[in-house]
């Protein structure tokens, strides 16, 4: 595999809280243009690798390069500046501000102006402000909930609060989106629906690593899947091969099956 | 054709309210100088706790960082200009130099006091910024020696007062008939900076960086997940909050043309966080509305207790200055108990204190 088709690199990767060990040397690449499922069972250090990806912890061994770059991932904020965007498992939205606002915020990374913008109001930064509102309703038509745009956050459907978190994510300009548990407590059709979302959101050019407990999403979208199982990758392949490796299933299962 | 109409009509309504206000603004130093110029003093520091009151806003209101010792910028603002205008040193520079590097000192301290606080929330952020108020306070009560720089208790006297043009703002002059007193004259300054103030609060608060403080107060987590620099903007909200507090300092000293450490109490950080929550936390005409209430309703007391007691019982039952704190306190408790979002919140406020967020 080239150099230019890989997008982030994580190497073996471990973070442990007191005794527990969480993640146990992790290692995993992800293509550019893929959309790439990380499963297991629950506290298998799915949510502990998305948290150590963009900052939020810090790991304790191994690294990530992201884009031919190390990352020095100290600071949620530099992942997301480097291309990182992440929605988190229990939705977290700026509830009091409208739909619209929440995604303008987004937009902060990519633009620029500052106190003194602010205060003079001058031509530079009305122009960016007017930029601001136009791609923040560009990226409410693209998720499909441009009609709420002026209801507060905590007012939409679960449904609609997921498609506003990914609508923020991707104000930021993400080369990689990650998606924690995005189908999480989605009915059949929005579940249907989200899975359209994110396939045209790769195709746009987006690469997605996505976790998810919907096995039967994650093996119809995801292009390959790595399983962890209490903090070590049990196995790492496409979706069909996967399915079948008895590691997988002894872990979903427990035990072996006699 | 009728929307232009209907425009037009929103233009006059828009026109008519402004100059209702321009009008009453005009016409406050006069009426109260009718009760004496004690009330036009009232007025003037009315105006000076709504500096005050909406710089700690962009702390407390905007970004939702806990500030209790918001009093030392502007004890630093009142210093600075009491120290670059005042016999004690010898300097007497203008106060177009005073105020701007006031406000720009305050500004450094806001950083110095926000930077240690920056992963603190809540309880442990007001425990700190409470114990800096305190520090401020206490530095000016001894910097007395070995060198002496604040004149300790005694405070600095015979502060020069803002002068435009040779025209000093201590005394009375007349103009065209019309006898302006020294109080009016810094209520007329007072009011052209407060809607200078309240102009830039009110960009700050619909700008990106309005928004980035307002992400941070809903979750702080998030915030930084959209790329915030969390570091920095709330280091933001403490230099702007404080810069505020640096300019009142510095009017402060020029109007008194006295200053001392016990101006700056603990009670005084107290007093303007209570015009923030009591008016309306992050919303300005809420702020505006706590402070002048907060400064005028006790004046009003004072003033008012007495007569009153006197018209209704023919004589004096309870000292008037006890009773004035009584009332004041029990106002406050029933405002909160019955508008917990405080007189005039913004509609967002509102909603976060009446739903549940989850």
């Amino acid at each position: 595999m080239s150099e230019r088709q890989i997008l982030l690199e994580a190497h073996e990767v471990a973070k442990h809280f007191g005794g527990v060990k969480a993640l146990h040397d992790v290692s995993l690449t992800i293509r550019r243009g893929e959309i790439y499922g990380l499963i297991g069972p629950n506290g298998a250090g799915k949510t502990t690798f998305f948290n150590c990806l963009t900052g939020l912890y810090r790991n304790e061994g191994g690294y990530f390069v992201f884009d031919g770059v190390k990352l020095a991932a100290d600071a949620p904020h530099k992942a997301a500046e480097v291309g990182i965007a992440r929605t988190f498992q229990n939705i977290r939205l700026f509830g009091n501000m409208t739909a619209i606002e929440n995604v303008m915020v987004g937009r902060h990374l990519r633009t620029g102006a500052g106190v003194l913008g602010a205060i003079t109001r001058n031509a530079a930064t009305r122009a960016e402000e007017a930029a601001i509102t136009r791609r923040a309703e560009e990226l409410l038509h693209y998720v499909g909930i441009h009609e709420r745009a002026h209801d507060y956050a905590k007012h939409l459907s679960y449904g609609d609060q997921r498609r506003l978190e990914i609508a923020r994510a991707l104000a930021t300009e993400p080369k990689l989106l990650a998606l924690d548990e995005p189908a999480a407590g989605m009915n059949g059709t929005e579940t249907e629906a989200l899975r359209v979302l994110v396939e045209g959101i790769c195709r746009d050019g987006v690469t997605v690593l996505l976790i998810e407990h919907d096995v039967k999403l994650v093996m119809g979208l995801c292009n390959r899947v790595a399983v962890l199982d209490y903090g070590e990758k049990i196995c790492e392949d496409v979706p069909a091969v996967v399915q079948k490796d008895p590691r997988v299933v002894e872990a979903y299962l427990g035990g072996s099956v006699a | 054709m009728n929307d232009r109409l209907r425009k037009s009509a929103a233009w006059r309504q828009h026109w008519v309210g402004l100059l209702l206000v321009g009008a009453t603004l005009l016409a406050v130093p006069f009426i109260a100088a009718l009760g004496g110029q004690a009330w036009v003093r009232i007025a003037n520091f009315a105006i000076l706790y709504v500096f005050l009151a909406l710089g700690l806003n962009i702390v407390v209101g905007y970004a939702g960082l806990l500030d209790l010792g918001y009093v030392a910028f502007y004890a630093v603002g009142a210093y600075t200009y009491a120290l670059l205008a005042s016999p004690h040193f010898g300097i007497h520079l203008p106060f177009w130099v005073i105020l701007p590097f006031g406000a720009a000192l305050a500004c450094i301290f806001g950083v110095l006091l926000g930077a240690p606080t920056l992963k603190l929330r809540g309880d442990y952020l007001a425990i700190v910024t409470l114990g800096f108020g305190e520090i401020i306070r206490i530095f000016m009560n001894n910097l007395n020696a070995p060198i002496n720089v604040t004149n300790g208790a005694q405070g600095i006297t015979l502060i020069d007062p803002i002068r435009i043009a040779g025209f000093s703002f201590a005394d009375t002059t007349n103009i065209l008939g019309l006898t302006i007193s020294g109080p009016q004259k810094y209520y007329f300054f007072l009011v052209a900076l407060a809607i200078a103030i309240i102009i830039i609060n009110v960009r700050l608060q619909d700008s990106r960086i309005g928004r980035a403080w307002q992400a941070i107060r809903e979750d702080e987590v998030a915030a930084k997940a959209c790329g915030i620099n969390t570091r920095n903007i709330k280091l933001l909200a403490f230099a702007m909050g404080a810069s505020f507090g640096g300019i009142a300092g510095g009017v402060f000293s020029a109007m008194q043309g006295f200053v001392s450490p016990e101006s700056f109490s603990l009670m005084e950080s107290i007093t303007i966080l209570a015009m923030v929550v009591l008016g309306g936390m992050g919303h300005i005409p809420g702020v505006i509305l706590g402070a002048v209430l907060l400064t005028g309703l006790p004046e009003a007391l004072r003033y008012g207790i007495e007569p009153l007691q006197r018209a209704l019982f023919g004589r004096m039952i309870i000292d008037p200055e006890s009773l004035r704190m009584l009332v004041f306190g029990l106002a406050l408790v029933l405002v909160m108990r019955f508008r917990p979002a405080g007189l005039w919140p913004s509609s967002q406020r509102r909603r976060e204190l009446t739903e549940s967020t989850d």
